[in-house]
């Protein structure tokens, strides 16, 4: 069988790929169009790495083959900043230092950007329950979680940033 | 020169890291993320037997499936002998380095590489690994460390005879080497002694876990120079044992240290470098490999299980006068478990006049151990501070008062040798004492635990540099990878030598050819050794701004003072100039001498002792077993916190390990001596929502020898949380608990047997 | 090397051609977060995968708690849990549903998925055997209705014939004073498989005494069970502790369970006594409409 053809957007771009059955989005993000930020820690859906955002719903990345994306809207780690400037949560992950090695890093932001977009005012319960299919190895959550709670107080407009 | 009286303007605050904004960005490069034009994919083919004889390996198939580029096997790397050297955490053996990397005649764990492919994508390469044929004769293994003892054990290795017994053994042995210490007189010290307390305890292999897979990307030329980019500990480590694995001289690779994701101790070994090299160099083509989680868990280094017994005698008024332990740790399939820290460390945090403690390293046929966090001392603490909480509870004493009336102090003699300087055990048990967490009330039900972690710490041989641009800002370069944030406090000492913001310095790390030699980012030593190394590159460039100054002033250079990042004369007499910032003395570079950099390389000494305390709270759910953590407080003596956001994430994600190592992580064995749990969701690590906040105390008595005060913190914090979640369970259930992980069916069992009623209730 | 096959169809027809044609192996498709774990593992080689998304009607959910509801087989647990009626009359089956994974699993994971992955762990199995729900299956024999609890028949295999799947289930009408709920015990907070699960869906009468109940426990036997005797032990009785007894021991009577990395036969044998009372304990109050707060 001839590779599959796909259209999707990406980041807010139109982005047409070719790949194989087998291949996931995470790989194809990954190897075809250059979008590393995405990371493979498991390829099992166990660690969250490789989260990215599809057609508003939180996913992994390595659970979904590439082929079904066509007609899809994709936001990778690389769309979650406007230009150079920072998403709230991006910036405050780097206030709290919610980050050592960082390669958890992008999967966190974008499974906490889907957080805040879908429940603004989390509890910290609930914002730990929304990222536990997120591994952190270095940092125990702590300053993630107050990091994330911060970013949600900025974005409901009852802080400065 | 030393800054600890000073009045710090960068040390101690909390800038955004140099390296942050590409990593909340997706764009910092990891080992995966590297490519290079004409890559191609390496996959490795692994023994599905837990301990066989390799009897043929036939690539015929492999080699001939389109698209595939090179297949080796350990016959492409040089035959090494038997060699110890010091270049990693502890002395290395590079034959069994190499045979680790490709087995030679025996394959001795499950996942042990047996040959490797390169082909054009990986899945040519997979399809070409399932096609090497095999013939393994399936010899009968051993998996537990008591067993692998036995006489009657299978033996891994007939040329490996135990040393450090007299006479030297006649048969060989699984038993690689024993470790003693001893003090004093401890049959007698026993003897005295009016209160003794005793257990055994075991513990589970548990994986470092980072979250990135090993990955690296290699490219030989046909000149012999070798190019590396990984992610690891050190690409100093990785250049040395590449070139010693395959022959190569040093100067011929160039290793280029990746971003690394986590490492914790299991990135100090090399696993796919050198496979990588080889296929490049059989096929002409640069190589990427990269392992699985499933492989991340079979074939990379947990640290050991272990059983350890201890015994403790102490006088009715509490003095203890002696202590013994006794402890096996597994090493895998090769000798160099981290028996000797082991030894060290669980008794070093008291002064007992009376010690005895014999260690045994012993192989068997799991992966070869590498380091994590604290190699060795987290099993040993494990069971000295359970049996530390015992004592304090037979004799009725507080356990903090137990452990100050006993503590290590300044002059007290090691068993192990040392006698400590500068410690601040004490200060950091008078700071859990009067921590509000060690006073609150406690529910019905609910536990309070409190537990103490010991490790001396490590300096070593580091460069650094310090490099001021024509427009006046600074480069810093460190020779070790950043694992945590060393490029943010490496950079901020810098800062603070030259008086400018730490914005204004930017860190990086250059690769092998361009920095001098740095031993591995391990045992928390890069902060102390590398930041000395960057600080004293500082002051050097300082003296040479100074110099500038007096060259343009036409004053001599004693006369000249460097303030707040300037050179301002020094006193009336010296004249009336106004002050040159490092910028306009930059733009006059060229006509005062030139460049103005300096890079130093030293091997650092006086690395201070780190100890922390941990209180923790647990509530037991007495019908499933399961232990909930309530309250974590973890207070440790840093020294001085460079970055103090980044030593709180220290303790703060060391103590998470420690909560995972307590309550659920393990390695798991089938009957066939093969992993059955190799992946994230049945290795249980922790994950947001089992975790409370943990408050991390800095206590800061600072290291004389360094020249901010800073002690090694990565490592203390990992240490004392099984005992102190073993001590809490205890006090919420009265229960015991020998064995880790102290998981839900564990305590389920533990309980049912102390109360048979309660399961019928 | 052997090609892996793709297919999107738009109808049932297109779909039931597609599985039924296929020479070698075909799997379906849903949400994917099981077979792309065991496509990458190496454990399943299929030819051909369908994707059934595209197929009308195969995610969404129609009907109401007194004519019952119909849920698309493809619907991913993310849209259940933000589904009011479901979370009212039915709260047993969203929990459970929502206990599949992360945050990011339940963006796609199904409930055709999780009982066609024929796991005896599977979470929303034993609260849609509780429920007494219907798969309606559809095949190169046309369409029928089958009782969920026929559908796995051992671990990792169903009761599907060559080119059947699952288009939709649906939920019975729903009785005054009728809840259900759901526990797993898990060695975590999240991201683990049950070592044991316990689902329970009962109706009261108007003084609190249990009039019908279906009680099923999972990750105890080859195959998620339905246990009549710890339903008979809640019928005609109120929640006291001598019910609560008897239902521990009916649920513990009815294990066999295995030894394996996730939990022992004696300690999931005594775990399924403990959640099958706690669970029971939630579908009571629930059913009796007594606040219950949900935690996780």
């Amino acid at each position: 069988m001839s590779k599959h053809h796909v259209s999707a957007t990406i980041n807010g771009e139109s982005v047409e790929f070719l790949c194989e059955t087998q291949q996931t989005l995470l790989d194809t993000l990954r190897d075809e169009i250059g979008l590393t930020g995405s990371k493979e820690g498991c390829a099992s859906g166990d660690c969250g790495a490789c989260s990215v955002i599809v057609d508003g719903k939180l996913m992994c990345s390595c659970l979904i083959l590439a082929c079904e994306m066509d007609g899809s809207t994709i936001t990778t780690i690389e769309g979650i900043a406007q230009g150079d400037h920072l998403h709230p949560i991006q910036q405050k992950f780097l206030e709290h230092a919610a980050l050592q090695c960082g390669f958890c890093t992008p999967g966190l932001i974008v499974a906490s950007k889907a957080l805040l977009d879908e429940n603004p005012n989390p509890t910290e319960e609930e914002a730990r329950y929304w990222l536990a299919g997120n591994l952190c190895r270095c940092t125990g959550y702590d300053k993630v979680i107050r990091a994330v709670m911060d970013a949600a107080s900025v974005m409901r407009g009852e802080k400065a940033a | 020169m030393n800054y600890i009286p000073s009045d710090l303007k960068v040390v101690g605050t909390r800038p955004i890291r140099p390296d942050g904004v590409e990593k909340v960005t997706g764009r910092a490069q990891f080992g995966a993320d590297m490519r290079v034009a004409g890559m191609i994919w390496g996959k490795v083919l692994r023994s599905p037997h837990a301990h066989a004889k390799i009897l043929s390996i036939d690539t015929s198939k492999a080699e001939k499936l389109p698209g595939v580029r090179a297949v080796v096997t350990s016959k492409d790397l040089p035959h090494i002998a038997n060699e110890e050297a010091f270049v990693g955490e502890g002395p290395m053996n590079f034959r069994d380095l190499s045979r680790n990397c490709l087995a030679w005649d025996k394959a001795l764990y499950e996942g042990h590489a047996i040959a490797a492919v390169a082909a054009n994508s990986q899945a040519i390469a997979d399809a070409a690994i399932a096609l090497i044929d095999v013939k393994y004769e399936v010899l009968p293994y051993v998996i537990d460390v008591e067993d692998a003892m036995a006489d009657n054990a299978p033996i891994l290795h007939e040329d490996l005879f135990t040393a450090g017994v007299e006479p030297k053994p006649t048969k060989p042995s699984n038993i690689a080497k024993k470790v003693v210490f001893r003090k004093g007189d401890p049959d007698a010290g026993f003897k005295d002694a009016d209160v003794i307390v005793e257990g055994r305890y075991t513990t589970q292999p548990v994986h470092q876990a980072y979250i990135e897979p090993h990955a690296c990307v290699c490219s030989y030329n046909s000149d012999g120079q070798v190019t590396i980019y990984s992610s690891s500990q050190g690409h100093f480590m990785v250049r040395a044992y590449c070139a010693k694995l395959l022959g190569l001289n040093i100067s011929n690779i160039r290793a280029v240290a990746m971003e690394i994701g986590g490492g914790f101790g299991g990135k100090t070994l090399v696993y796919l470098e050198p496979v990588a090299i080889a296929l490049s160099k059989k096929s002409g083509r640069p190589v990427k490999m990269q392992m699985t989680r499933d492989e991340v868990f079979r074939a990379s280094g947990p640290t050991s299980g272990a059983t350890i017994e201890v015994k403790l005698g102490a006088k009715k008024d509490g003095t203890i006068v002696a202590a013994q332990e006794i402890l096996k740790y597994q090493a895998g399939a090769f000798p160099g478990s981290p028996i000797g820290p082991g030894c060290m460390c669980g008794f070093a945090m008291y002064d007992i006049p009376n010690v005895d403690v014999v260690g045994y390293d012993v192989v068997s046929n799991r992966p070869k151990v590498a380091a994590y966090r604290a190699p060795g001392a987290p099993i040993s603490s494990w069971a000295v501070e359970c049996a530390v909480d015992d004592l304090a509870r037979k004799l009725g004493v507080d356990p903090i008062a137990l452990r100050e009336q006993n503590g290590a102090r300044n002059g007290t003699k090691t068993h192990y040798g040392p006698t400590h300087q500068n410690i601040g055990f004490l200060a950091t048990l008078e700071a859990a004492k009067n921590h509000a967490h060690w006073k609150a009330p406690l529910k019905p039900g609910q536990g309070r635990g409190i537990a103490c972690g010991f490790w001396f710490n490590i300096g070593g041989e580091s460069s650094a540099g310090c490099h001021i641009a024509e427009d006046g800002t600074v480069v810093a370069v460190s020779g070790n990878p950043d694992i945590g944030g060393s490029r943010a406090s490496i950079g901020m000492m810098v800062a603070e030598v030259l008086g400018v913001p730490a914005e204004k310095v930017r860190t990086i790390i250059p690769d092998t050819s361009s920095i001098g030699f740095s031993f591995l980012t391990g045992g928390s030593r890069v902060t102390f050794a590398t930041g000395m190394a960057a600080t004293q590159a500082a002051e050097r460039v300082v003296e040479d701004l100074k110099r500038r100054a007096a060259q343009i002033w036409e004053i001599p250079v004693e006369a000249v003072e460097w303030k707040d990042g300037q050179a301002v004369p020094a006193g009336s007499n010296a004249g009336a100039f106004e002050p040159l910032d490092i910028a306009a003395i930059a733009t006059k570079a060229g006509r005062t001498g030139g460049p103005i950099g300096a890079e130093v390389s030293l091997n650092a000494q006086g690395a201070g002792p780190g100890f922390g305390v941990h209180i923790v709270d647990v509530e037991v759910d007495h019908e499933t077993g399961a232990v909930k953590i309530l309250r974590y407080t973890a207070i440790q003596d840093v020294g001085k916190a460079i970055h103090p956001s980044y030593v709180e994430g220290q303790i703060q994600g060391g103590a998470a390990q420690g909560i995972g190592w307590a309550l659920n992580e393990e390695y798991i064995y089938d009957k066939n001596g093969k992993m059955d749990n190799a992946g994230f969701l049945d290795y249980r690590v922790p994950v947001a929502s089992d975790m409370p906040m943990i408050e991390a105390v800095m206590v800061e008595i600072p290291n004389p020898r360094h020249p901010f005060g800073a002690r090694g913190v990565g490592e203390v914090p990992i240490i004392p949380p099984m005992a102190a979640i073993g001590n809490a369970i205890r006090s919420a259930t009265g229960l015991r608990m020998h064995d880790l992980p102290m998981s839900p069916p564990k305590v389920r069992a533990a309980l049912d047997a102390v109360a048979p009623k309660m399961a019928a209730e | 090397m052997p090609t892996l096959n793709y297919a999107a169809p738009t109808s049932v027809d297109d779909a039931v051609k597609l599985l039924a044609g296929s020479s070698g192996l075909a799997k379906v498709l849903s949400g994917g977060t099981d077979l792309l774990v065991q496509l990458r593992s190496g454990r399943l080689k299929p030819e051909l995968i369908v994707d059934t998304k595209k197929i009308p009607g195969i995610i969404g959910i129609s009907g109401s708690a007194e004519a019952g509801f119909t849920i698309g087989a493809a619907t991913p647990g993310a849209v259940v849990e933000a589904h009011a009626g479901l979370n009212k009359a039915w709260p047993g089956v969203v929990e459970a549903l929502d206990l599949i994974g992360s945050t990011q699993i339940q963006g796609r994971c199904s409930l055709a998925g999780n009982l066609c992955n024929a796991s005896p762990a599977a979470d929303s199995v034993p609260a849609l055997f509780a429920a007494a729900a219907i798969a309606v299956v559809v095949g190169p024999n046309g369409r029928r209705e089958v009782p969920v609890e026929q559908i796995p028949i051992a671990p990792g295999r169903t009761s599907l014939a060559k080119g059947e799947f699952i288009l939709e289930f649906k939920l019975p009408p729903r009785p005054a004073h009728s809840s259900d709920a759901y526990l797993r015990f898990i060695p975590r907070t999240e991201m683990d498989i049950a070592v044991v699960g316990c689902g329970i869906s009962l109706t009261l009468d108007a003084n609190g005494t249990c009039t019908a109940a279906r009680v099923s426990l999972g990750a105890v036997a080859p195959t998620v069970l339905l246990v009549q005797a710890a339903a008979d032990a809640l019928i005609g009785h109120k929640l006291d502790a001598d019910t609560l007894a008897k239902l521990d021991a009916a649920a513990q009577a009815a294990c066999k369970p295995i030894d394996d990395k996730r939990g022992t036969i004696v300690y999931r044998t005594k775990v399924a006594g403990v959640l099958a009372r706690r669970v029971a304990a939630i579908a009571f109050d629930r059913a009796a409409g007594k606040p219950v707060v949900h935690t996780h």
